[in-house]
């Protein structure tokens, strides 16, 4: 296929997912600031206060520390979020994915125009949570647009690959068990709401091991001016490594599940 | 009108799963432009993943297999193009509204805005949805829901329209609608390859069909050529209470060529009904019902095949 037809029918898929999106956006639009601005004040504020030593972490208050972590998680959560039940739903609820296989679209390209709205949802959150941050003083505005550019890498890394296995499992309940049990102790335990050297060894290895750990560590060298070259490589290239291997497997299960 | 050109040719056409289940096993048809084409076979028959086959989206096991001049493995987008998919399980979005609906599946042909506007207006026309256009389809009934995928099936104005099970879980009115809109392509001269279980359905639609079971096509040709080769002219149908049914078929047995004892009733295949009953009635055996019938095709299933094909 022509990289002109795969771009033309890729936009139609997301030109759909924008259709349906039109009727919510202002309900999530809402919900994207005040979750973080909600966390911010709680976790970051609040539970900031009881941190004994803050200035021995990254950025110099626990606040600046925390904020790159929970935003690289939110565009986890958002991309699991947006990826796995609409993907599902796609093949096995609506059939709106069947619909499209029996038109000129090909399964590749119905996959990429999906792919190309989770990852502008995914942006447009990330932004509006880096604006909050920015607002109460705990991202710096530049830096911020580069902590964003961390979580559409982190989306991309992650979207192919959790939509890899909803367009493949046939209950909705193994992604939600996926959530539960993968995504959640995630979220929690990689470095997001605290150093990892306050850990012990094994945990410590089996958190750097995560993809969010690569995420945060990337967003928060960013965000407080310690990023290394080799460091950006490790993490951007675990990360970029991560979406090569999800859009490959992807493709492949779009393709089997759709023409069967 | 019925043309000599064959829009679809299958021959020796497999479909094996990789669960191994042959699904299709070795049919050989052929589809000329402008006739309603059905396929008809009991659940599971392999009426489905022909249809697959035929739409593009089921990669064909083994024979061969042209749509509309093309290979659906080499030139599947192509093909897919110019026809025209009523799936067995609704895919319409029933989050968006009936016009968005159809814009959305324009756009996947390609079709500029303006076309799939005119052709959407028309389409709504045709399926009795106007009034309906803004609606979100989550309002709509079965029915109108049915329709709505025959419209959005024609949106590209399609070379074939592949229909399976169109009517399936429809209430009599919402499917005789359903037919009449049908039929309504059928005059236009739109070629229809359609699948069903419902022998009523085949008769009033097909010109041509194969019945199908386990993968095979055991007969083929017209409704009125099928019945006339493989049942009698009319069916007698007696209903006994169930502990008389047995011994009242032992009594029957002979009073003509085939006898078929069911759960739930007695038919004697017969040229004329109304004399086979009066024959009944003198062997001293009392139905608690009885009915002359035309044969169907459902006659014709059920001798080739010993079952019914609504289970």
């Amino acid at each position: 296929m022509s990289t002109v037809a795969l771009t033309s029918q890729t936009l139609r898929e997301t030109r759909y997912w924008l259709l349906r999106y039109r009727r919510t956006w202002r309900g999530s639009i809402v919900i994207s600031v005040v979750n973080p601005l909600l966390f911010l004040i709680a976790i970051g504020v609040g539970l900031g206060q009881l941190v004994a030593d803050p200035q021995a972490l990254p950025g110099g208050t626990y606040l600046r520390f925390v904020v790159p972590g929970l935003l690289i998680a939110a565009a986890m959560q958002t991309t699991y979020v947006e990826s796995a039940g609409p993907v599902f739903q796609s093949i096995r609820g609506r059939h709106n994915y069947q619909a499209a296989a029996a038109t000129p679209m090909w399964p590749e390209t119905i996959f990429y125009g999906h792919l190309v709205f989770i990852i502008l949802r995914v942006t447009v959150t990330s932004l509006l949570f880096a604006a909050v941050a920015a607002a109460m003083g705990a991202l710096d505005p530049l830096r911020g647009l580069l902590v964003v550019g961390c979580a559409v890498l982190v989306g991309c890394a992650f979207a192919p690959c959790v939509a890899a296995m909803a367009v493949r499992v046939h209950r909705l309940s193994t992604m939600v068990a996926i959530l539960r049990f993968i995504v959640m102790p995630m979220y929690m335990l990689s470095g997001t709401f605290f150093p990892l050297d306050t850990v012990t060894p094994a945990l410590r290895w089996v958190a750097q091991a995560t993809p969010l750990w690569h995420g945060v560590e990337l967003a928060r060298d960013t965000a407080v001016g310690t990023a290394t070259p080799a460091g950006v490589a490790v993490h951007a290239g675990y990360l970029g490594a991560m979406t090569v291997v999800g859009l490959y497997f992807a493709r492949r299960n779009f393709r089997r599940n759709l023409y069967i | 009108m019925t043309t000599d050109e064959i829009l679809v040719d299958a021959r020796d056409l497999v479909k094996t799963y990789a669960s191994g289940l042959r699904a299709v096993d070795g049919i050989t048809f052929q589809v000329r432009r402008g006739e309603a084409f059905g396929v008809l076979g009991a659940n599971g028959a392999g009426k489905s993943s022909t249809m697959r086959m035929v739409a593009c989206t089921s990669p064909v096991s083994g024979g061969t297999l042209r749509v509309l001049g093309g290979d659906p493995d080499r030139d599947g987008a192509a093909v897919r193009a110019r026809l025209g998919v009523v799936p067995q399980e609704d895919s319409v979005d029933t989050d968006l509204t009936v016009r968005e609906n159809l814009l959305v599946y324009g756009r996947y042909f390609g079709m500029r805005w303006a076309d799939i506007k005119r052709r959407t207006t028309e389409l709504l026309e045709f399926a009795r949805l106007t009034e309906r256009a803004d609606e979100q389809v989550g309002n709509l009934s079965g029915g109108m829901r049915r329709r709505l995928t025959i419209a959005r099936a024609l949106i590209n104005d399609p070379a074939i329209v592949l229909l399976d099970e169109p009517t399936t879980g429809l209430d009599p009115q919402a499917r005789h609608l359903l037919w009449e809109r049908l039929f309504q392509l059928k005059q236009d001269g739109v070629t229809l390859l359609l699948t069903t279980h419902y022998m009523d359905e085949a008769e009033q639609l097909c010109d041509r069909l194969i019945i199908m079971d386990g993968g095979k096509i055991l007969v083929e040709g017209t409704p009125a050529d099928l019945i006339a080769r493989h049942s009698t002219r009319e069916v007698l149908e007696l209903r006994f209470p169930a502990a008389e049914r047995e011994v009242a078929a032992e009594k029957l047995q002979g009073l003509t060529d085939r006898v078929d004892v069911f759960a739930d009733r007695v038919l004697l295949y017969t040229e004329n009904g109304e004399e086979t009953l009066a024959a009944v009635h003198t062997r001293k055996v009392t139905p608690l019902t009885a009915l002359v019938r035309r044969s169907t095709l459902e006659d014709v299933f059920l001798t080739l095949t010993g079952r019914t094909l609504v289970d």
